[in-house]
């Protein structure tokens, strides 16, 4: 259909400039991890990857995201079963209050912990009195965490299942299921791949929290350090070679996110594009 | 009880989904969140203007707006571009380029902070080039850009291409049969149709250029009145435990990134209102 | 102004979609495009637009060739089936948009543009809607709109793919008789797409009968509802009753229903088809001595308005088959369900089997018929 398209050369450049741009910002800039990491040869590497606070650094950060992720998906699943599948005053509201943590600037979430539990905060007596430390320790890098990688699960989910409908479960209830059950058995297999998808983007989103997490942890090496915050460490320390060794750690992990994530995205556009091919079939004359 | 029972149909689970989610949205986000605004209340009017109208603040929010926007203008253009070659060109290696958009939402914003100083500073492989031509851009205001840039990238292309994905082919092909050029066509048909996307896409990445902190950090320099953004001086405040000083900015910047918010879930309804209506 | 269609064959990746077709459309007339959703008649409306390239063949109009010309310049008038209206634009840009795009030469003034949008309102009994947007108008509105919007260029001719297949029955009917009247105020070459028998009988002067990329039969309503060319055409067009015999000695036999096929007839299988209201319904065997009469048996009577229909099933060959009479003869003839009759099969036509093809459609060759 040669009028809906542009001619060739127009097609070509435009391909071009996309490329240009996604390579200059996108592109390179990993590359230049992997590079940076291997200038002074893969000895340093090593020895910054075995240092035993890079080590340390990768049980905490392992750490606060088995607690977070976990919390957001129960979160998310709870949130997105009373959105999508019942109708109430207020849903609106209820999902920009849901969007908030997205809005927020990542310093402000740490700062607002730091207010609330912080040596001045405003539950710093009664922290205080319970012996009970949660800035400038892990408990303030959980809460976080989670703060800010509140929405993913839920954002993730909660149009999935409105598409899914209610009929499902409706009639699973209808035929004596309980709620329990009629979850498990007729929700949960429609939507595993959107949950799946919510986790993937939570847990990157949790172990590569720099801003938020900085202000909380007091960046005590060997306890309250995560990656990233290694990484700034060694940078400033102009460490550089080390620091990008630390780095490649979270660039593979930010490359596995995104080869899971696209395969989720493959494997379920594969599933509606099945039911597009169908219905062309159905009325022969649409194709072309 | 009876009357909602009907309403809602007969699925259990409400009651206690809704519970939970209204719980933990309380104790994790607003009760936290008003905290910062209880703190600030605290403080006298005077008291808080008087901080942000401090030249260092006024200054910082001027290079976090004006950086935000740039970097925003840019992924709106490209944006657009990488969609309309992601959604309707074939070309080798196409997938790669899809998975690859999401680059800066899955890279730890400080590694990508990282690579982006080593790319650009003065002997990096693309900062050396420009320095030949006398443009520096690690540390300075520019660099902040490059940095805003990337953490924004998704943004447009990710709301524009389910739009032309949804879009009606035979627009294109009626405008063709009344006589309009290929120019005219993207112009008078198509791109209208994506406005209310790109200008979404817009305002994500600019709120979230505003907010972030990981990227810019090791790009900026950090040098005050000059490539400090409003993050880094609530950071530095928090540092030099001037709590109600970082209260006070942290404040101003709450309220603008709720108001962006409600101009973004507004749009978003205005799409769906749009689309519904066909 | 004429559209002559030469040898045009289109094939996708899989499938053919049209298959050397030939078609002449003389000036000035309202043609129907006819056929079963996949026969090709969508893809052959787009060619004639421009909208899609065929492998070979090619268009003319008025005897100019235009088959390599490009859709911004063949000047054609094309109404999508969901209309297309732009919808971030109000009524009057829609209409004014092919005028509006011009390059500023041949671009007319604000005023002549204005001038004819009302005009064009006028004409599709619109005025005062000119600053609504696509959306907030009723189906069959959108549709005058999107007729509107593709005349403003002056159109040679108009092409309508489905016009009214996203219309409710209501609306249909009244936009018919509408499309109807504007082709004899306008005197413009009309062909539209339709896979509704009705609405191509009622509207066209002149039909094509498509199926599986082919043209089957072109003719007027009258010519192919009465001298169908083909069984696809016959069994496309209206309800029919479908007997199987053989040819034997010149003689065709279906059951106990005897003909006399024409002289040189070559034997072997041979199909009968009949429309339900040709077969003659009496309680008496009749009174020729012709054996184109059998029994049946009434499985069934179905009351539709003023018609009646029976379902019957012949005594000898089992075959089920539907006659249809008025109420007033059904009322003569006092039957019921069970009883059996005499039924006289009228306008028979026959059709042989060839035995070289017989898959998917048997190729068949019609008889004559004397009784």
């Amino acid at each position: 259909m040669k009028h809906v398209t542009e001619p060739a050369y127009v097609r070509w450049s435009l391909i071009a400039v996309a490329f240009l741009f996604l390579g200059l910002f996108l592109i390179l800039p990993l590359i230049a991890v992997f590079t940076e990491a291997f200038k002074q040869g893969a000895g340093v590497f090593l020895a910054a990857i075995a240092e035993p606070e890079t080590l340390s650094a990768v049980k905490l950060t392992l750490l606060v995201a088995a607690i977070s992720v976990p919390l957001n998906v129960t979160f998310g699943i709870a949130a997105a079963w009373a959105i999508a599948k019942f109708s109430f005053r207020g849903k609106n509201v209820l999902l920009t209050l849901i969007d908030l943590p997205f809005a927020v600037s990542p310093v402000i979430a740490g700062l607002i912990f730091v207010l609330l539990f912080g040596s001045q905060g405003v539950a710093a007596p009664w922290l205080a009195a319970l012996d009970l430390k949660i800035i400038f320790a892990v408990p303030g890098i959980v809460l976080a965490t989670t703060f800010v990688t509140f929405p993913f699960v839920a954002r993730e989910l909660i149009p999935v299942m409105e598409a899914q409908g209610k009929d499902e479960e409706e009639a699973a209830v209808s035929l004596g299921a309980s709620g329990w059950k009629t979850f498990w058995r007729v929700t949960l297999p429609n939507v595993k791949w959107g949950i799946l998808y919510g986790v993937i983007l939570c847990n990157a989103r949790a172990m590569g929290e720099f801003g938020a997490v900085s202000v909380v942890s007091g960046h005590i090496r060997g306890m309250t350090n995560t990656l990233p915050l290694h990484v700034e460490i060694l940078y400033n320390e102009y460490q550089f070679a080390a620091a990008f060794a630390v780095a490649t750690l979270l660039a593979v992990l930010a490359l596995v996110t995104l080869v899971l994530k696209s395969l989720i995205e493959w494997k379920t556009e594969r599933k509606s594009k099945a039911e597009e091919d169908y219905y062309f079939d159905a009325s022969g004359e649409k194709a072309g | 009880m009876r009357k909602s029972f009907l309403r809602r149909g007969f699925l259990p689970g409400f009651g206690m989904t809704m519970g939970y989610t209204i719980i933990y949205l309380s104790l994790l986000v607003l009760i936290p969140l008003s905290v910062l605004f209880l703190k600030a209340t605290t403080m006298s009017w005077e008291q808080f203007v008087g901080t942000i109208l401090d030249p260092r603040v006024i200054a910082s929010i001027r290079v976090s707006i004006l950086t935000s926007f740039f970097a925003a203008c840019v992924n709106a253009v490209f944006g657009v571009l990488v969609a309309w070659v992601l959604t309707r060109y074939d070309f080798f290696g196409k997938r790669i380029i899809d998975g690859i958009v999401d680059l800066p939402f899955a890279l730890p914003t400080a590694v990508g902070g990282i690579a982006l100083t080593s790319i650009y500073a003065e002997n990096g492989w693309i900062g050396q080039y420009l320095a030949e031509w006398g443009v520096k851009v690690a540390y300075t205001p520019i660099g902040i850009w490059v940095a805003l840039t990337f953490i924004g990238l998704p943004f447009v292309v990710r709301t524009v291409q389910p739009v032309l994905q949804d879009w009606d082919l035979q627009m294109e092909e009626a405008a063709a049969t009344l006589g309009a050029t290929r120019f005219a066509t993207f112009t008078r048909v198509i791109l209208p149709h994506l406005l209310p996307a790109i200008i979404t896409g817009f305002a994500l990445a600019f709120a979230r250029a505003l907010g972030e902190y990981g990227s810019v950090v090791f790009i900026s320099g950090n040098m005050p009145l000059k490539t400090e953004i409003v993050p880094l001086l609530i950071m530095t405040k928090l540092e030099q435990f001037d709590y109600a000083g970082a209260t006070a900015i942290a404040t101003v910047m709450l309220v603008a990134s709720f108001v962006m918010l409600l101009l973004i879930n507004y749009l978003q309804w205005r799409i769906n209102k749009f689309d519904a209506a066909r | 102004m004429s559209i002559e269609v030469v040898n045009i064959t289109k094939s996708y990746k899989n499938f053919t979609a049209l298959e050397n077709v030939n078609l002449h459309i003389p000036e000035g007339e309202l043609v129907a495009l006819l056929g079963p959703s996949g026969s090709g008649k969508t893809t052959l409306l787009r060619l004639i637009a421009g909208l899609e390239q065929a492998q070979q063949g090619s268009i003319l109009f008025n005897g100019e060739d235009n088959t390599n010309r490009d859709v911004r310049e063949r000047k054609v008038g094309f109404v999508f089936q969901h209309y297309a209206l732009f919808r971030h634009m109000n009524i009057f840009d829609n209409i004014a948009f092919g005028l509006t795009v011009r390059s500023r030469k041949t671009r007319p003034s604000k005023e002549e543009i204005r001038e004819k949008v009302h005009s064009l309102l006028r004409l599709v009994q619109l005025e005062g809607l000119a600053h609504r947007y696509p959306s907030q108008l009723s189906g069959g509105q959108r549709q005058r709109v999107a007729l509107a919007r593709a005349l403003a260029v002056e159109p040679k001719f108009l092409l309508l793919d489905e016009p009214f297949g996203a219309l409710d029955t209501k609306v249909r009917q009244e936009l018919r008789r509408w499309l109807r009247h504007l082709h004899g105020k306008l005197g413009l070459t009309i062909l539209f797409v339709t896979h509704d028998q009705e609405e191509a009988m009622e509207l066209a002067d002149r039909v094509v009968v498509m199926n599986e990329g082919r043209v089957e039969q072109v003719g007027s309503p009258e010519e192919i509802y009465l001298k169908p060319a083909n069984p696809f055409v016959y069994s496309f067009l209206g309800r029919v009753n479908l007997f199987r015999g053989r040819i034997q000695n010149g003689r065709i036999k279906l059951g106990e229903a005897e003909f006399t096929a024409e002289q040189g007839v070559s034997e072997g299988p041979a199909i009968g088809y009949m429309r339900p209201h040709d077969a003659e319904v009496s309680l008496h065997p009749p009174q020729s001595a012709a054996a184109t009469a059998v029994q049946a048996h009434i499985e069934r009577i179905t009351l539709l308005g003023p018609l009646v229909r029976l379902e019957l099933r012949r005594l000898d060959t089992k075959e089920v088959f539907e006659a249809e009479m008025g109420r007033q003869r059904f009322l003569e003839l006092l039957v019921e369900e069970g009883d059996v009759v005499y039924v006289t099969l009228n306008n028979l036509s026959i059709y042989v089997e060839s035995e070289l093809q017989s898959v998917p459609t048997p190729a068949l060759t019609p008889v004559h018929v004397t009784v």
